[in-house]
């Protein structure tokens, strides 16, 4: 039937503002396809018929079926197949890291040409949202049952977005003032606009969840107190403590952990000052420490603060950057400048306690290590010092321990995560209460953290009911 | 939304304000703070609680008015609401049972002081309060002090009220009235706290101060409130509030409060300038 089609290789750009106006505002960078564009990448899809797309994602998207919807130009089809796995499309589309997941696995990937999927995801779910009459999905009648999620990321959001559908209560509680996790506090601006995030915040409402801010769980009430008024929990409390280096100086005036700096600027809206009530640096020289999509955030933000040289200052090479390829590029076109195998080994202040200099060890590669990467080994005597006014530390988080410190038997792991029995379910070691997302896998992706918030509602569900949701259990958790 | 019960000034600079929290109020313990926002886009700001009432849900809170946050939060009044009271945050103090108890206040932590002395007293400690201020035009809830403690001494800088001069002629007084303390514990000031632990340091025995570090989400997410303690980085927001004062390196914590005093100076000008004032 497939009529055989010539191959078309050319991977359609997805416009964007030019790098020298970019620089200095925190709008998006990219502008998104066209309906015109959109049409003509989805058509070069050649519906393969083992599609190994689908592999690559953990969510288990139907790719080729949603993309043959936009080709035909049926984009409302196309958006209804996506949020079929995928409820935050217009997220995902924009911060997934494509190019190790489905578009690795797309076969006119060996023509250096997959197709762009997160672009044609992206542009389905921006696409809906211009359109009048969103479209409601279908409810099942109240259970009386009544679940609390605490934390409001993208596994809280994805459980409470189930679990009202099939007829439940949810409360969604929220520590900080505004939800959204990480979408909110922590990616940009200009990598995700706020009003997105918004948007699938004020649509779960709409659905009636009922979203609580300023509610600290373990705090404001304990995991006990809380379930003597729910029937089941779920924490999707993500990965929020920051590591730092431990090394000399790091308590110095003008060093900030990622975190900081990037909550003072999103969450605070710092870019805004003075008109914000958030008081920022605007610094002129800025190293961010580390090599992941974290660090590169940090540096194109000092960046658009008018920081005349920003650094990215990473152990390892090019090669083992963790960051997404596409927001590398990004960086590098804004000016970031990358020190690879460069390691940070002091932070040298003034009299006053405010940092001057950071003093820095060059690295080379040597045998590979347990993650299969080349480890890094230090160069004796190559110690050198840049001048310094901020040093901003993007090396890793790990989950904030507050919640089992006031919860004894709830089992964790020694590095902090939350222990679960089995990843497809989430379930923890505390009777009616699940995890999952960052808290559970350490931190890793907004998708991860959406298909373990899924199979936990799956879960949940059967807890509360006895049902067993037809379909599959997405392998999300296991990866 | 949380409604404002009262607020009103105490003395110059230092305003209260009562809230009503209920579920806050269910849970606070002495030593314990909350983050507040004035208004919507406003900073987070970390208040120690100085009071509650669990029946009637409400909590506590005194401040002082030092740049364009807390200005705007002490132009409220009662029944204005405030869209942020999150907590009780941080770990609630630790409170003897027995011995002889010195508890060192000034400014706001005079008022975050009181649960604290209250806990101690019902708990079967000997508390003996000091209150310390530049002059007794900035004393407050002396009286509330006396009903609880066994002693409460002043000091001022003007010799208006008690002894006059500073925390350093701590150990004499303590001398005089006849006071072994067990242990001290300070609320205030970074100044008074840092200064009291040096003054009573020798005594050898635990000078418990409340930090009181820059913060932004008090739940241990951001880092801003890093302190070394003993050598060691703790997380103030977390790890505290309290942390023994002989092991604080004021000098660091000194300098990080300070960080952002140019651009705090900066937004109460504009604030004042767009009041008019
Ligand atoms: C700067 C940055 C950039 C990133 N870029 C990407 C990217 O490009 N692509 C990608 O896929 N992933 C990216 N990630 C990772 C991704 O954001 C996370 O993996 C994902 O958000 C995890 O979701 P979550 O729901 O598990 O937790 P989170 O998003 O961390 O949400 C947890 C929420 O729980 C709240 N909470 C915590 N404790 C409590 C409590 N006791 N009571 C109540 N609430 C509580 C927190 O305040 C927070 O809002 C990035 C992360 C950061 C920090
Ligand atoms: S205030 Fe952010 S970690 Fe303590």
């Amino acid at each position: 039937m497939a009529e055989k089609k010539k191959l078309d290789l050319e991977r359609r750009a997805m416009p964007k503002q030019p790098p020298h106006i970019r620089r200095r505002n925190f709008r998006e960078v990219a502008h998104g396809y066209t309906p015109e564009l959109a049409i003509a990448e989805a058509n070069r899809c050649i519906l393969c018929k083992k599609p190994s797309c689908i592999e690559g994602c953990p969510v288990d998207i139907d790719i080729p079926a949603f993309v043959r919807r936009l080709a035909e130009g049926d984009f409302l089809g196309a958006i209804h197949k996506l949020k079929q796995t995928n409820c935050l499309p217009a997220v995902c589309g924009r911060v997934c890291p494509q190019e190790t997941q489905c578009e690795e696995k797309c076969n006119l990937r060996k023509k250096n040409a997959p197709i762009a999927v997160g672009r044609l995801e992206r542009f389905a779910a921006d696409w809906e949202a211009t359109q009048v009459q969103q479209q409601m999905p279908e409810m099942r009648p109240p259970t009386g049952k009544k679940v609390a999620v605490v934390g409001s990321g993208p596994a809280g959001v994805t459980v409470a977005g189930d679990l009202i559908k099939l007829g439940h209560k949810v409360v969604m509680y929220e520590a900080l003032h505004e939800p959204g996790g990480v979408l909110t506090y922590g990616i940009p601006e200009f990598r995700l606009p706020k009003q997105i995030v918004r948007r699938e915040i004020d649509y779960i409402r709409k659905l009636g969840v009922e979203v609580v801010c300023d509610y600290v769980v373990g705090r404001t009430k304990t995991l006990e107190q809380l379930l003597d008024r729910y029937d089941a929990m779920f924490l999707g409390t993500g990965a929020g403590l920051p590591w730092f280096l431990e090394i000399p100086g790091e308590n110095l005036c003008g060093v900030y952990s990622a975190n900081e700096y990037l909550t003072r600027m999103n969450l605070m809206r710092g870019f805004a000052y003075p008109k914000s009530s958030m008081p920022i640096k605007r610094h002129r020289r800025v190293a961010v420490f580390g090599g992941g999509n974290v660090a590169m955030d940090s540096a194109r933000t000092a960046v658009r603060l008018g920081a005349e040289e920003s650094y990215i200052i990473y152990r390892r090479s090019r090669l083992e950057l963790p960051a997404r390829i596409e927001e590398v590029e990004n960086a590098e076109e804004e000016g970031v400048i990358f020190q690879f195998l460069t390691l940070p080994v002091r932070l040298i202040g003034d009299e006053d306690g405010w940092l001057k200099e950071v003093e820095c060890l060059r690295m080379e590669l040597g045998e590979p290590d347990a993650s299969g990467r080349r480890k890094p080994v230090k160069i004796p005597g190559s110690e050198f010092r840049m001048p310094m006014d901020a040093v901003v530390v993007a090396i890793g988080n790990s989950p904030n321990p507050l919640i089992p410190r006031c919860t004894p038997d709830l089992m964790v792991n020694k590095n902090g995560t939350i222990f679960v029995s089995d990843v497809q379910t989430g379930k923890t070691s505390k009777d009616k209460v699940w995890a999952g997302g960052d808290v559970v896998t350490g931190a890793a992706t907004v998708i991860l953290a959406m298909g373990a918030g899924r199979a936990a509602a799956r879960s949940m569900h059967e807890y509360l009911t006895g049902e067993k949701l037809a379909g599959t259990t997405s392998e999300v958790a296991s990866s | 939304m949380f409604k404002i019960v009262k607020l009103q000034r105490m003395v110059p600079n230092i305003h209260l304000m009562e809230v009503d929290a209920p579920e806050v109020a269910e849970q606070v313990q002495p030593g314990q703070f909350v983050i507040v926002r004035a208004a919507e886009g406003g900073e987070r700001i970390p208040l120690s609680v100085a009071d509650w009432d669990r029946k009637a849900g409400t909590v506590t809170v005194v401040f002082m008015e030092v740049g364009a946050s807390t200005g705007r939060l002490a132009r409220l009044k009662a029944g204005d609401n405030i869209p942020t009271l999150a907590g009780p945050l941080g770990k609630p103090t630790a409170i003897a049972s027995a011995g002889q108890v010195v508890c060192v206040a000034g400014c706001y932590g005079i008022a975050s002081m009181f649960p604290i002395v209250r806990a101690l007293h019902e708990a079967g400690a000997e508390v003996t309060v000091v209150l310390e201020a530049r002059g007794s035009f900035l004393l407050y809830w002396e009286d509330r002090m006396r009903a609880l403690a066994k002693r409460v001494f002043t000091i001022t800088r003007d010799g208006s009220s008690g002894l006059r001069g500073h925390v350093s002629g701590l150990p004499e007084m303590l001398r005089q009235a006849g006071v072994a303390p067990s242990q001290v514990m300070v609320n205030g000031c970074t100044f008074l706290m840092s200064q009291t632990s040096k003054t009573l340091g020798g005594l050898g025995v635990p000078i418990t101060v409340s930090l009181n570090p820059i913060m932004i989400d008090g739940t241990g997410m951001c880092g801003v409130c890093r302190v070394s303690v003993g050598g060691q980085m703790k997380f103030a927001c977390v790890d505290g509030p309290d942390f023994d004062g002989r092991e604080v390196d004021w000098k660091e914590l000194l300098a990080r409060r300070k960080q952002y005093l140019d651009e705090e100076a900066y937004l109460c000008h504009r604030a004042s300038c767009a009041r008019g004032v």
